[in-house]
């Protein structure tokens, strides 16, 4: 066999073979346009951990969907995008209207939906279900579930281009905003509800306790290579893509359960960035070369 | 630029937790006014332009901004709460000041990106377009919220202590650009602690120590015996006042 051929077997056939190879393919796609974006906000905002306060708390929605409906991904699905819906109006509202700050209010919702989502899953399920649960399962997308992914991807792009500006200024100047413009408790919101669709599209292909992977990693290989923030989306989406794929043939190729295999690749991604970031790597921190003139 | 109402203050009451830090002040600021807001740390200097600003409500009375639309009214505070390493170039920042023009989608033409550059140069930032807002000074940043102030083309424009930790130079520089709003007629409030400053470019003065001191020709309201008075004003909220009982008793001169 010769190069081409072992090249062609590693990292195409298994797509051309298999058609689940295909739709986790797909899924991964819409996951990067939809996700990385997102991601890139949270990070900026400094919210990257209330992603991941919220991905647990749409797990009580998804247990219900699973206990209605057993492993059906589409029922999951919706029972995932009310309960984080829920979840995301109450604490931002709490943390609009009183001076609890946000974090401090989905680290309560969290926790309790995590415990409340596990016992939901082990009145019905087996052991098995719950791996499934938190992991998730990207190898078993069907239809519906792969339209739901797509059309979050879709909608998560068409809001984000709606809310760009009024998102930007509340980011770097939140009283500016507010002194000039309504936008901002709408758009905020917004936001939080595209966080909740691209959890609840995460949570099917990782599972709850991974599901905020694709957005946050790829975010923070984005700041490593560029101080512009058009830059940076475009960065995390392609890194977030990259990490996909290469995810999905690892996990083809050494049986690794093919969600902890993409979030491997993204966090070895991570650590090269880190490394040899052009924006503030180590190594370039190390070996800033001399001083300039002015 | 059309002349538009004053801002009137009636019998305004301003404040945190019930607690006011500006107290029954009543009195208007013709159209076009340059005036300086002066008073010691405390005083309610920062509260009162809050609520003009619209974000603070009043715990009683009113603010009357004469429809002026919020977005008729640019603010500068304080302390601004921007988020300097959010990636985001000098050019973009300052641009965000023509939000009432451009809006969600309006395009950035011509005319918008000779406008964002007239402002650039109006404070002297020509050449840092394409820096990250994080890269600059303290003064050079103030030159920038400067710049953004200008593009909002407010008729009311509203100043914290903007002059504060700014060198001799880009304070001279700022205060010109003050004096350029006045000219145009619109309605420029500062707070300052600089008295030679205000002395110098302010025709009127508002002497605020929680209450009104004294309100007026710049001259007459910064006299020694005024000053004095102001600096007695007691800093401390008490925490267990009673509620205010002035509205009951016959109007009072405020």
């Amino acid at each position: 066999m010769n190069a081409a051929a072992t090249i062609y077997a590693a990292l195409i056939a298994p797509f051309t073979e298999f058609e689940f190879m295909r739709r986790a393919l797909a899924a991964v796609v819409a996951l990067a346009l939809g996700g990385a974006p997102i991601g890139v906000f949270l990070m900026l905002r400094r919210m990257s951990l209330v992603g991941d306060a919220m991905a647990h708390a749409i797990l009580p929605g998804a247990a219900i969907g699973f206990l209605l409906s057993g492993l059906n991904l589409f029922a999951m699905t919706t029972g995932g995008l009310i309960a984080g819906f829920s979840v995301a109006i109450l604490a931002g509202v709490v943390a609009r209207s009183t001076g609890l700050k946000e974090d401090a209010s989905l680290a309560t919702f969290y926790l309790v939906s995590l415990a409340l989502g596990v016992t939901i899953v082990s009145i019905k399920g087996t052991n098995i279900d719950l791996l499934h649960v938190l992991f998730g399962n990207i190898l078993a997308m069907d239809d519906a579930t792969l339209l739901v992914i797509a059309s979050n991807a879709t909608i998560t792009l068409i809001v984000l281009a709606v809310i760009y500006r009024p998102l930007v200024i509340e980011s770097v100047d939140p009283v500016f905003l507010r002194t000039v413009s309504r936008a901002g408790a709408p758009s905020h919101l917004a936001f939080l509800a595209l966080v909740v669709i691209n959890l609840v599209s995460g949570f099917q292909a990782l599972g709850t306790l991974l599901a905020v992977g694709l957005m946050i990693l790829p975010a923070g290989i984005a700041r490593f290579w560029s101080r512009d923030l058009t830059a940076m989306i475009c960065i995390a989406v392609a890194s977030a893509f990259v990490s996909g794929y290469a995810g999905l043939v690892l996990s083809f190729q050494t049986k690794v359960p093919s969600g902890p295999a993409i979030i491997l690749v993204s966090a070895t991604l991570y650590v090269a960035s880190v490394l040899f970031g052009t924006v503030g790597g180590l190594i370039r921190q190390m070996f800033p070369g001399r001083h300039l003139e002015a | 630029m059309r002349m538009t109402a004053p801002v009137r203050f009636r019998d305004v009451t301003l404040g945190y937790d019930r607690h006011p830090a500006v107290h029954h002040l009543s009195g208007e600021i013709s159209s076009g006014a340059l005036v300086a807001v002066v008073g010691p740390n405390g005083a309610g200097k920062s509260t009162l332009l809050r609520g003009i600003a619209g974000i603070l409500k009043p715990l009683a009375g009113c603010i009357e901004t004469g429809g002026l639309d919020l977005r008729d009214i640019a603010y500068l505070p304080q302390t601004v709460d921007v988020d300097r390493s959010f990636p985001i170039s000098v050019y973009d920042f300052v641009g965000t000041g023509l939000w009432r023009r451009v809006g969600l989608f309006g395009g950035m033409g011509r005319a918008v990106r000779d406008r964002i550059a007239q402002a650039l140069a109006a404070v002297g930032l020509n050449g840092f377009e394409n820096r990250a807002i994080g890269t600059l000074s303290g003064g050079q940043m103030q030159r920038m919220l400067f710049a953004r102030v200008l593009l909002q083309d407010a008729r009311l424009i509203v100043l914290d202590e903007p002059f504060n930790a700014i060198d001799a130079k880009t304070s001279a520089d700022l205060v010109a650009l003050l004096r350029r709003w006045h000219a145009e007629k619109r309605t420029v409030l500062a707070a300052l602690h600089d008295m030679d400053l205000v002395r110098a470019n302010f025709p009127e003065t508002l002497l605020l120590a929680r209450g009104p001191v004294a309100w007026g020709l710049t001259s007459d309201v910064l006299n020694v015996e005024n000053l004095a008075e102001a600096r007695r004003m007691c800093e401390a909220f008490d925490d267990s006042a009673a509620a205010c009982a002035v509205d009951d008793l016959p109007s009072q001169a405020a």
